[in-house]
């Protein structure tokens, strides 16, 4: 009969003597014995294994995390002087690199009227790389409601763009910097 | 027993996976798909050449391109220099015509896709570019007077055939332009303003031809092209698409550290513009100020796009008319060239500064400043097994 005892009894150590008792105290002492080395192993290479994770998601990640970290894209702002409120997007929608484009840039004033008939000069570059726009971008249309066609944009590289605008109209001169980051 | 083991099975699982298979992350991913030939878009029509596409304007471009007859002495075509069975370019570190330039031959594929001609960029349309080196006293060294006589007795009829009739030459003297030798500018005076425009015309016409056939040339697939198609599809690389681990090194070091790729950009690999890169002038060459001695070139010149020569609307002129005329970043400053096929034609830079790509990491590790304006580029620490693996990533990209 194989009982709650019975395996130790019959199969394992049919012929040793002793109580239950001593039987299964030893077999446990073995088994103790064999986990522990067993133990002491895998948490060596676990934390060794551990650590090369961390390092590999630590170097993996940073670079992109820094990228994330740039400056300030929206598209909509405060000139720097709190004289207009200043909105630059691409007038296709998408930024395309490597091809001429053009931009409105809408002016609004704090009251939120339509800024008409503005003088704007367009300055920019790479902070990073030391050069300039690639291009000349000019304002070449007045589109109403205070909306501007800026045309003669190219992102020629991917990276951090800065777009300067000096704004002047009847309600004075100010300028306004936007960020593009492709 | 049994949590140890999967504990340890997970570890081995993340060790192994760490240093397989190439692993990318998502945003080099994107970068290398961006670099891939399969993203070259279909080549636009050129509307400033309405014979751009014409089947028989491409031929007569090829014969001419060919043609040792369009030169001074009958030595010298654009194939001279562009030859054909090396990328269309010459392994010299400056060309060699009639006389010897101060420029390298820039290789062909792809070239119709650029906004600027040279390496400075003082050409702005691919035919008003092919015209260039025929009067150019150091390269073909005509004038455009011969050339029209030339065009006229030689392939009149084919020219007519494309470019409609050929206009009366009767009283046009044989050797005449405003660019040539003291005696070709007299006989260009002496001619009246019909006359000029009449060879003008044909003259303009020599270059749309060229063109037409130099827009058949475009760049093929690489060793890279086979394994970013195959990154992206997620397919197992096969045969040599099979990158070896120094050359995904170097394609990392391409696209992140090195910062190559933010010039050499997109699946020709240049963002088609000007960078002053500190590039040493050649000592023994006339002074060379790159690109902002090439605006007032262009402007001036009378087959640019807002001349007369232009077909189609001027609205195809947004390069030239948003030009940037006078900045500091022009000031020596030289066309990104493409690098697809560079490991294979040395010497590099626009004299042939350097004569390996070993010497161009370098440049560009080092990144020493410019002898004139500032360069754009930074030092960079790159041991020697990174130079090592970029120049293997190159190879890639020529075989």
């Amino acid at each position: 009969m194989v009982g709650k005892t019975g395996f130790f009894s019959h199969s394992v150590f049919p012929q040793a003597g002793g109580t239950r008792s001593t039987r299964q105290s030893v077999i446990r002492r073995r088994g103790t014995g064999l986990a522990s080395i067993w133990r002491y192993l895998l948490a060596g290479l676990g934390l060794a294994a551990l650590l090369v994770g961390v390092l590999a998601v630590v170097y993996l990640t940073a670079p992109q995390s820094a990228q994330l970290a740039g400056p300030d894209v929206s598209r909509t702002k405060k000139t720097d002087n709190g004289l207009y409120m200043a909105s630059f997007v691409p007038e296709r929608g998408v930024v395309r690199q490597g091809e001429l484009e053009s931009w409105l840039l809408t002016l609004k004033t704090k009251t939120g009227a339509s800024v008409e008939r503005a003088a704007i000069a367009i300055s920019g570059g790479m902070p990073q790389h030391n050069h300039g726009l690639p291009t000349s971008p000019q304002v070449t249309d007045y589109l109403g409601e205070g909306r501007y066609r800026i045309e003669g944009l190219k992102f020629t590289m991917s990276g951090w763009w800065q777009l300067r605008f000096a704004i002047s109209s009847g309600a004075g001169s100010d300028t306004v910097l936007f960020n593009v980051v492709l | 027993m049994k949590r140890p083991f999967c504990f340890l099975a997970l570890m081995v699982a993340v060790i192994l996976g760490g240093c397989g298979k190439p692993d990318f992350s998502d945003a080099e991913k994107k970068t290398i798909a961006s670099l891939a030939l399969n993203t070259l878009p279909l080549l636009k029509p050129d509307t400033t050449n309405r014979f751009a596409d014409v089947p028989a304007a491409a031929a007569l471009g090829s014969t001419l391109f060919f043609d040792l007859g369009m030169s001074r002495d009958g030595t010298v075509s654009c194939s001279t220099c562009h030859k054909i069975d090396r990328q269309f370019q010459d392994d010299l570190p400056q060309a060699v015509g009639v006389g010897r330039t101060n420029r390298r031959t820039m290789p062909l594929a792809g070239v119709a896709r650029d906004p600027w001609f040279f390496w400075d960029g003082r050409r702005d349309s691919l035919w008003a570019q092919a015209l260039t080196p025929l009067e150019n006293p150091l390269e073909q060294a005509g004038n455009r007077a011969t050339y029209a006589h030339y065009i006229k007795a030689r392939f009149g009829e084919r020219y007519e055939r494309i470019f409609g009739p050929l206009p009366d030459f009767s009283g046009v003297p044989l050797n005449a332009s405003p660019l040539g030798n003291e005696a070709e500018k007299a006989a260009w005076n002496t001619m009246n303003d019909a006359q000029r425009d009449a060879i003008n015309r044909v003259f303009a016409n020599i270059g749309k031809a060229i063109a037409a056939f130099e827009r058949s040339i475009e760049p093929s697939q690489s060793r890279f092209d086979r394994f970013a198609l195959d990154l992206a599809t997620g397919a197992e690389p096969k045969g040599d698409a099979v990158f070896t681990p120094e050359e995904i090194r170097g394609l990392k070091l391409f696209i992140g550290k090195a910062n190559c790729v933010t010039c050499h950009n997109g699946p020709r690999f240049t963002d088609s513009s000007f960078h002053n890169t500190g590039v040493p002038p050649v000592a023994d060459l006339p002074p060379d100020r790159g690109r902002i001695d090439a605006v007032a070139q262009v402007q001036a010149d009378p087959f640019n796009c807002f001349g007369a020569y232009r077909d189609g609307d001027v609205v195809a002129c947004g390069e030239l008319r948003f030009m940037v005329k006078d900045a500091p970043q022009l000031i020596r400053a030289y066309k990104t060239p493409s690098l697809r096929g560079a490991a294979t034609r040395p010497p590099y830079m626009h004299a042939g500064q350097f004569s390996s790509l070993d010497e161009v990491v370098a440049h560009y590790a080092k990144a020493a400043p410019s002898v004139e304006g500032v360069s754009e580029i930074h030092p960079l620490q790159l041991s020697d097994r990174e130079r090592a693996a970029l120049v293997a990533f190159l190879k890639t990209l020529a075989e």
